[in-house]
Formats: structure tokens, sequence, C-alpha cells
């Protein structure tokens, strides 16, 4: 209770500009902006660097083999954007979440696999968001935008979803009430038992996790996080996770493409 | 008569395992803990929770138990046998010589009354406060009021 006693109103006084400019801090996007990458041991890096011990590169396989699968509509993935990717529009890529003008809200480099899928190929729809076969076509088309730099635009139409996902990164939720901001914003570089955290950026994304040993796309991993601290996991998909998504790619904006990431 | 016999005797059967059957079932779910109301006075909460007594063997296992308190998760503590503890809060070892007992039962209990942005979880908050909680979590603390209890006795031992 001294705290508060009168003759300390003064230092209230000078403290309260201080702590009002920490609160905004909370909600800051990232002046030095790292990657995953630089919270991970040697080992790990090394691993992610070689594409023949990175086990991401098999996904990425897989990712190709489907992107040439031929749909009974005699249509392949490659009709349109090349067998090998090479005509996909790489710029595009790193700019997901996009705003789509049909559906009047943003949709994720996930969404429009998913669209492609149904309305080019005619296929029978993947049931869910994550389908293995999704997450597979997603790291190989994200992989071919590897070295560039995450590149989402917020100032347009796709502002007030940021905003959502930014309130939501904030948002304490589960029993143990945390939200993204309590370990990604406040105490990168710390252990968590064994683990390091880090920034919490998603440049690494569809990305192995050694602790699940296969590739997991975002909303997985978020489905992860919420999990641990005791909280609902959000279905994968939805507009809760892509508001996040946006915000997330927004804060690491200019971090490069690193598809498949090998992450803890 | 053998027919008349073999039927009693198959219903005595029965009524028996029923007996078994439901007491297993009452011994498997013991009644939920109530939840006790706690009183924050000057940062501390001085009163044992629920006035129970603590055990300081207990908490020291609580503390470590990924399933229960998890303190080493995040906190340095002179647990030797466990090979990686967090640096997320501050280290635990000495805390009993620099924190008075109310006050370290205020910070796990509930850390969020004398810091609002801490990411120290409440781990006997009333349940009915949280968002988006997981069903098997729901209207329970993360640790029973003897749980805290326990895990206070062992961190007053932390001189």
């Amino acid at each position: 209770m001294k705290m508060i006693e009168p003759n300390n109103k003064r230092l209230m006084a000078a403290l309260l500009p201080l702590m009002l400019l920490g609160a905004l801090n909370l909600t800051h996007a990232w002046q030095d902006a790292k990657s995953g990458y630089e919270f991970m041991t040697p080992e790990s890096r090394a691993m992610q660097d070689d594409d023949f011990e990175n086990p991401g590169m098999l996904t990425v396989d897989e990712g190709q083999t489907l992107f040439i699968t031929t749909a009974k509509n005699e249509m392949t993935c490659g009709s349109c954007h090349g067998d090998d990717g090479s005509k996909l529009d790489i710029e595009r890529i790193t700019q997901y979440p996009v705003y789509s003008e049909t559906l009047k809200k943003p949709i994720t480099l996930r969404n429009q696999i998913h669209i492609c899928w149904n309305e080019r190929l005619q296929n029978p729809p993947m049931k869910k968001y994550n389908d293995p076969r999704a997450i597979a076509l997603e790291t190989f088309v994200r992989h071919q935008a590897h070295g560039k730099p995450v590149n989402v635009d917020i100032d347009g139409p796709l502002k007030p979803y940021y905003e959502a996902g930014k309130a939501f990164y904030n948002r304490r939720a589960g029993q143990l009430d945390m939200a993204c901001t309590h370990c990604h914003s406040y105490f990168p570089g710390s252990k968590l038992r064994a683990q390091t955290l880090s920034q919490g950026h998603s440049n690494g994304f569809p990305t192995y996790r050694l602790a699940n040993s296969k590739v997991n796309g975002l909303h997985e991993r978020f489905r992860q996080c919420q999990h641990q601290f005791r909280a609902k996991a959000l279905k994968a998909g939805s507009d809760d996770y892509v508001n996040l998504e946006l915000y997330i790619n927004a804060i690491g904006k200019g971090l490069e493409i690193e598809t498949p990431a090998v992450r803890y | 008569m053998n027919m008349r016999r073999r039927f009693i005797r198959l219903s005595m059967l029965t009524a028996l395992l029923l007996v078994c059957g439901s007491a297993v079932l009452a011994e498997e779910k013991p009644a939920p803990e109530p939840y006790y109301e706690w009183k924050v006075e000057g940062f501390a909460i001085n009163a044992p929770i629920g006035g129970l007594v603590g055990n300081p063997e207990n908490g020291r296992k609580i503390a470590v138990a990924r399933k229960k308190g998890n303190c080493i998760a995040c906190h340095v503590m002179p647990i030797l046998e466990e090979e990686f503890n967090g640096n997320v809060g501050p280290p635990l070892t000495g805390v009993a010589s620099r924190l008075k007992e109310g006050r370290i039962r205020l910070s796990i209990v509930d850390e969020k009354q004398i810091n609002p942005m801490t990411v120290m979880p409440g781990y006997y908050r009333d349940p009915r406060h949280f968002n988006q909680v997981r069903k098997s979590f729901k209207g329970k603390t993360v640790l029973t009021a003897q749980e805290i209890e326990d895990v206070v006795a062992y961190l007053m031992t932390l001189k």
C-alpha cells in the first residue's frame, strides 16, 4: 500500500506515461522481426538448410505430385500454373491472406487451393480445411516463394480484419488464461522448459515440427497452442484464425519465406 | 425345481453385481471440491485457502508435474533431478527469504490481482471467469485448494 501514499503521487505521475507506453507496446509490429530460425539450435538450422535433410521436403514432393495429378476434367494445377509451378504468381503468394472481391472477406493461400480444387479441377471437395492434401499443396506452392519477403497488405480492405486479428492475438483464453502476446511479444528468447520461445512468426509455414514429426499448417499450430493453454481450439479455417493469420503475417512483414521450415 | 433355484441364484448374483458396481462408480467420482472464496489484503492472501494445511513434499511433486503446477516450465527451482527449467518467470530459489507467505499465495492464486498483464496463470481463480475454456477444464480451478496450500508450503521451505 506504500506505493500510493501521497508523497509517492509525483512518482506515480511520472511513471504513468511510461506505463501507458508499455500498454501500447503490447500490440506493436516488430521493428526488428526475427524469424523462428534464429531461435533454433544450430543442428535444427542445418537440418532446415539441407534439402536432403529437411523432412519437410518430402511434403513438398507430395504437393508436387498432387499438383500434376489429372482430375476427371483432364485438368491439373499445372495446366494453369506450369507443371513445375513456374507460372505461379510468386508475388501473389507472398501477399496472402488477400481480400477476395467475390467472397467479400480475406482468403488464405490454403483457401485459394481449395477454391481451385473445387472450381477449376472440379474434384470432390476436401471436407476439411486442413486435409493433408491441401497442406501438401500449400507447402509445395509456398515453397516456390522461398526467400521472398512476406508482403501482406493491410492498408486496403483488409484493415478491419487485421484489427480483429490483433484483438484475438491479445485476448486471453483457456483455463491458463493466456494470449499469444504473452509468450511471443513479451518473452521471445526465454525458455519454456527446454523449448525456446520465438516471436511466433508465420514465414516458415507450413513448417516441419520436430515435436510431432510432420508438416503443420499455421492453423494447426494455432490449435496446438490453444490446446496447450487449455482453451477450446477453434476450427482450422475459422474466421478468427484467418484474421490471426493476417495479423501475424503483418507483424512479420519483410521476413523471408522459409517454407518448409524446421521448428520445434 | 431346478430351474427355479437357478433363477433365484442368478438374480441374487445380479443384485450383488449391481451393488458392487455402483459402489465402484461412486468411488470413481468424488464429490467436486467447493470453490473457496479468498481475499486480497495489502498485496497478500494471508489466510490459507479453505483453512487447509499444506504438505511441502506433495507441493514439490506438484511443482514438477506437467499436468499440475508445472512451475519449472517457467521458473528456475532447486529441483536438481529435473534437467530443464524455464526462465520466463523469476527464479524461485530462495523465494521464502524474499517474500512473505501471503504474498507467495497471492502470486499463485491470481497474480493478475497485482499485475494485470502478467503471463502467470491464476491457479485458483473463480472458474466462472474463463474465456473459451476447453470442455474438460470447465468449472475447475487449475489446482485444488489443497494443492495450492501444498505448493505454498513447499515454496516456504525455499529459504
